[in-house]
């Protein structure tokens, strides 16, 4: 009796802190949400909270330079997500179907900037930029180049254990079935990998818009998303910065959920189509 | 595949891994000699004309001796916040891994969802949570945990807080994927042969749950000892870390030689932990 | 894709060689032919290189040597997906992201088949999968996946259809089942199946015709009856059911023709084998019978079996087993040999253990083995 009363508190106890630490991961996404109604208005302290306001979603644009951070934020993002999940997933094929000389040396590249802190890498990036001659052109496309970079050892690492993990006896099927090697690789290899390359992009996405100690290194005078949040948090910082960081948070998810309910619905429509 | 080489010819892997490699070695490894270089050069130099190699192996015997309490620093709050994240990190991994049943892909998409909110404005909402003003602190002094003019801003205990929350999903993801990898029935067998749940975590779930502890481990603490924006938002200058000073040599004081020689001896300082650290793990497979 | 549809005919495998590059020879020189429309079962224990000679078949694996033909056409070096040949897959490789109906259809829309759906209703029917048409393969059972990998081959009409361990995932009831079922379809369909198992039983219950491969090559061909009761190797006669093999010194040949005997000293009691039961000339040979043709009888009753018999056994042991009983024998020399018994009711109970029995068969089941093959070559673990 008493060791069933045990377990039955042990497997709700695991759950129920479990889901304590995941309010504790909510509770600055909370903030940020209640504070993206804060009027600021009336008051030097911006860190409480003071009136209820819709002011700042309806002008969501009104710090200045906050929207041309932005912009330039989504188009490094975009950019960065694009070229490297291209490259990533290519290396990434290279390194699961192929044994070629300096196998070893690639995966311990890709290993090594996962493995070094930010502030290093971006002091690196700058060493050589300055080295270069470039030292006085950082920018936009210094900080591409340092967000494809970072990115691509993620891509690989993400590809790498989708394609890992597919049965290589269906792409032996797949030939088996009449499929030359192009029509192999679009309808069986493909399908089944693109969740990773997927979720590789989405990981890319974020991490190259969210970056901040390697971009500040490099980036010169150009004013990404985060910089301009930390520029602004050294004097006032803007209410709008939480409506930005609400929405965003509500987009992602949107799109998370969009995505599991297409695939859902795709499964069901062709088995009626059939 | 074999249909892949006859799409490419017999190199197809090398124009496949090529453009990541160039990249890598153009953007990542060729940068690394660089600060090399900049690090042994002399600092009478600047920025925008570049800095004269002479070997100034000075720079690193400065470096040190000004900053070696910074680097001790980030390494502390860095191993704590590691640390906590394990031990808050291996609840929810379990939590999601064995507990969760059909909720298991809503909490691990809820893991990650916060990283959609830039991490700096959800830094600065701990600014708020921590204030000396806020329900926070003024429930714990009501309580008398903490002083009459006790606070929590601006302390070590709010950086390594901040550390902790920030590099909490790297520990998280790790160690639900090895988790998860776990037969439930395994932990059903320890139970059948007599162990108690305490002795089935220690003796079954841990140990085959070890890869995951260490690759977690590794995704938090690196970035944690480098990290300055905790420090600088939720701390005071006497919390500042090795970051803080790296960031400030480069773009404030100009004096890139120092900074890259600091930034070397962080490398070597985390490589060498890394190694260590993995070889006593027994998973040099990670790497 | 004309191939696919080319002319049909057997299939002939010449002299086919198989060595990886690590050294290791997994096929050795291999002559065969499989007549077009029959089952044939490639049978061995694993290892053997019957799962690389069906996968150098199909295309999957490069030949060392040798050649591989079906009717006139050499398909030795044709890439796998220009063969007219099909495989069911060992854990059936149905691709995941599509449904059962698109699974199936793969191959005809390859192939350039415009509207595959009749073709696809027809041959889901005959599997009894048309409820599953559009399920994915993760919703269906072990079985009906099963039937799906064989009706995703069967739909192309392939000359040869090649099955690797095809019911190997399935529990033994479901096995058997099975069994029936794809010998059912191919007498319906008349395609070449070549069925490549480690499972004696199913090899003898589906296929028209057996070879027992090992290390590489095939010990011998034949019909399951003419294998099991005539085995050539003492590996056939223990991998294909069970076999006594007792010690035995050839005293010399007598008669001719059919009727021609090859006289057999064995521990004292002389035993008459036909010649053409016989398979070694050296001076020494392993008489082998199997335990269901040995007869015995308590010391001093009649045998029904004409010649001599072995004296001085004793039972050791005695499984009952519901149709027949197991006794366990101790021979005069030692020797333990195994005897089933038809449980016809006819003795009215069990001989009980310690009882001495004379032990005999009837001479047309003996065969001889040449002695300096192993005893315990091919002796499989139950499982």
């Amino acid at each position: 009796m008493i060791t069933r009363l045990g377990s039955w508190i042990g497997k709700h106890l695991m759950l129920t802190l479990g889901i304590l630490v995941l309010i504790y991961m909510y509770v600055p996404n909370m903030i940020v949400a209640l504070m993206s109604f804060n009027d600021s208005s009336q008051s030097r302290n911006l860190y409480t909270f003071q009136a209820f306001t819709w002011d700042n979603w309806l002008n969501p644009c009104e710090p200045q330079g906050m929207c041309e951070a932005l912009q330039v934020s989504i188009s490094i993002g975009l950019l960065s997500t694009i070229v490297a999940t291209t490259i990533g997933t290519l290396a990434a094929f290279a390194l699961v179907r192929h044994r070629f000389e300096g196998r070893s040396t690639m995966n311990l590249m890709l290993f090594l900037p996962m493995a070094t802190p930010e502030i290093v890498m971006g002091s690196s990036l700058l060493a050589l930029f300055v080295a270069a001659g470039f030292g006085g052109q950082l920018g936009f496309w210094t900080i591409l180049i340092a967000h494809i970079m970072f990115n691509i050892s993620f891509v690989v690492v993400t590809v790498r254990s989708r394609l890992a993990g597919l049965d290589s006896n269906l792409e032996k099927a797949a030939s088996d079935l009449y499929a030359n090697e192009w029509q192999t690789f679009w309808r069986v290899t493909f399908p089944l990998v693109f969740p990773g390359i997927l979720a590789a992009a989405l990981l890319a996405f974020s991490l190259s818009f969210d970056d901040f100690i390697i971009t500040n290194l490099n980036s010169g005078t150009t004013v990404t998303f985060p910089m301009f949040v930390w520029g602004a948090a050294q004097r006032a910082i803007p209410m709008q910065v939480n409506v930005i960081g609400t929405l965003m948070f509500i987009i992602a998810l949107a799109i998370v959920i969009a995505g599991e309910v297409m695939s859902r619905r795709r499964a069901k429509g062709k088995a009626a189509a059939f | 595949m074999a249909s892949l080489q006859r799409v490419f010819g017999k190199n197809s892997a090398y124009w496949l891994i090529g453009p990541a490699a160039v990249w890598l070695a153009i953007f990542f490894l060729f940068p690394m000699l660089s600060l090399l270089t900049t690090s042994l050069s002399d600092p009478a130099g600047s920025p925008i004309y570049g800095y004269d190699l002479t070997w100034r192996l000075q720079n690193y015997f400065e470096a040190i001796s000004d900053y070696w309490p910074y680097m001790v620093r980030s390494l502390i709050y860095a191993g704590i916040a590691t640390l906590l994240c394990l031990v808050l990190g291996y609840v929810l991994a379990y939590a999601i891994a064995f507990k969760a049943g059909r909720w298991k892909n809503v909490m691990l998409v809820l893991v990650i969802a916060p990283f959609f909110t830039s991490f700096l404005v959800r830094t600065l909402s701990w600014k708020l949570i921590l204030a000396d003003n806020g329900w926070l602190v003024e429930s714990l002094q009501w309580l008398h945990i903490l002083g009459e003019d006790g606070r929590l801003l601006a302390t070590p205990f709010a950086v390594v807080m901040g550390l902790t929350y920030n590099f909490l999903p790297f520990m998280i993801l790790p160690l639900y994927t090895s988790l998860e990898k776990i037969d439930p029935r395994l932990n059903e067998a320890a139970a059948d042969l007599y162990s108690s749940p305490w002795q089935r975590f220690t003796k079954v779930i841990w140990p085959l749950s070890i890869p995951g502890v260490v690759g977690g481990t590794l995704l938090t603490f690196i970035p944690a000892s480098g990290d300055y924006i905790n420090s600088d938002l939720l701390g005071n200058p006497n919390t500042q870390m090795v970051g803080n000073k790296i960031q400030t040599l480069f773009t404030d004081a100009s004096d890139y030689p120092h900074a890259a020689a600091l930034s070397v001896i962080l490398m070597v300082l985390i490589v060498g932990m890394v190694l260590f650290y993995v070889r006593r793990a027994g998973t040099e497979d990670l790497l | 894709m004309s191939l696919a549809d080319g002319v049909r005919g057997d299939l002939k495998l010449t002299g086919l060689h198989k060595r990886y590059p690590n050294g290791f020879v997994a096929v050795q020189s291999l002559d065969l032919v499989i007549p077009q429309g029959s089952f044939f079962a490639l049978l061995g224990p694993s290892g053997c290189g019957k799962t690389t000679t069906l996968r150098m078949v199909a295309g999957l694996e490069d030949v060392t040597k040798g050649s591989i033909h079906i009717g006139e056409q050499d398909i030795t070096t044709a890439k796998p997906y220009k063969r007219p040949v099909n495989t069911v897959f060992q854990n059936y490789a149905l691709f995941p992201h599509l449904t059962i109906a698109e699974n199936v259809a793969f191959g005809p829309k390859r192939r350039g088949v415009k509207d595959p759906k009749g073709s696809v209703k027809e041959i889901l029917a005959l599997t009894e999968l048309t409820e599953q048409a559009n399920k994915k393969p993760a919703q269906l059972s072990g079985g009906q996946q099963q039937r799906v990998a064989l009706a995703r081959a069967l739909i192309n009409r392939p000359d040869v259809l090649l099955l690797d361990e095809p019911l190997g995932a399935l529990d033994l009831k479901l096995r058997r089942a099975m069994q029936i079922e794809l010998k059912r379809i191919q007498e319906e369909v008349g395609l070449t199946f070549v069925h490549v198992t480690h499972d004696q039983e199913e090899a003898m219950t589906m296929a028209d015709t057996v070879a027992v491969m090992n290390e590489g090559r095939i010990e011998q061909l034949g019909a399951p009856y003419e294998l099991y009761t005539n085995p050539h190797t003492t590996f056939v006669a223990n991998f294909l059911g069970r076999t006594n093999l007792i010690k035995g010194t050839v005293l010399g040949r007598e008669g001719s023709g059919a009727d021609e005997v090859v006289k057999v000293d064995m521990h004292g009691t002389v035993a008459s084998i036909k010649a053409s039961r016989v398979h070694t000339d050296a001076k020494e040979g392993w008489v082998g019978i199997r335990p269901e043709k040995v007869l015995i009888q308590p010391e001093g009753q009649a045998i029904d079996a004409p010649g001599a018999a072995l004296s001085g056994a004793v039972v050791v042991d005695v499984s009952y087993i519901g149709v027949s009983t197991d006794y366990v024998l101790r021979m005069p020399w030692g020797q333990e040999i195994t005897c089933f018994e038809q449980n016809t009711g006819r003795r009215g109970g069990l001989i009980p253990v310690g009882t001495k029995v004379d032990v005999s068969w009837r001479p047309e089941f003996a065969f001889l083995l040449d002695s300096a093959q192993d005893a315990e070559a091919g002796i499989v673990e139950e499982d």
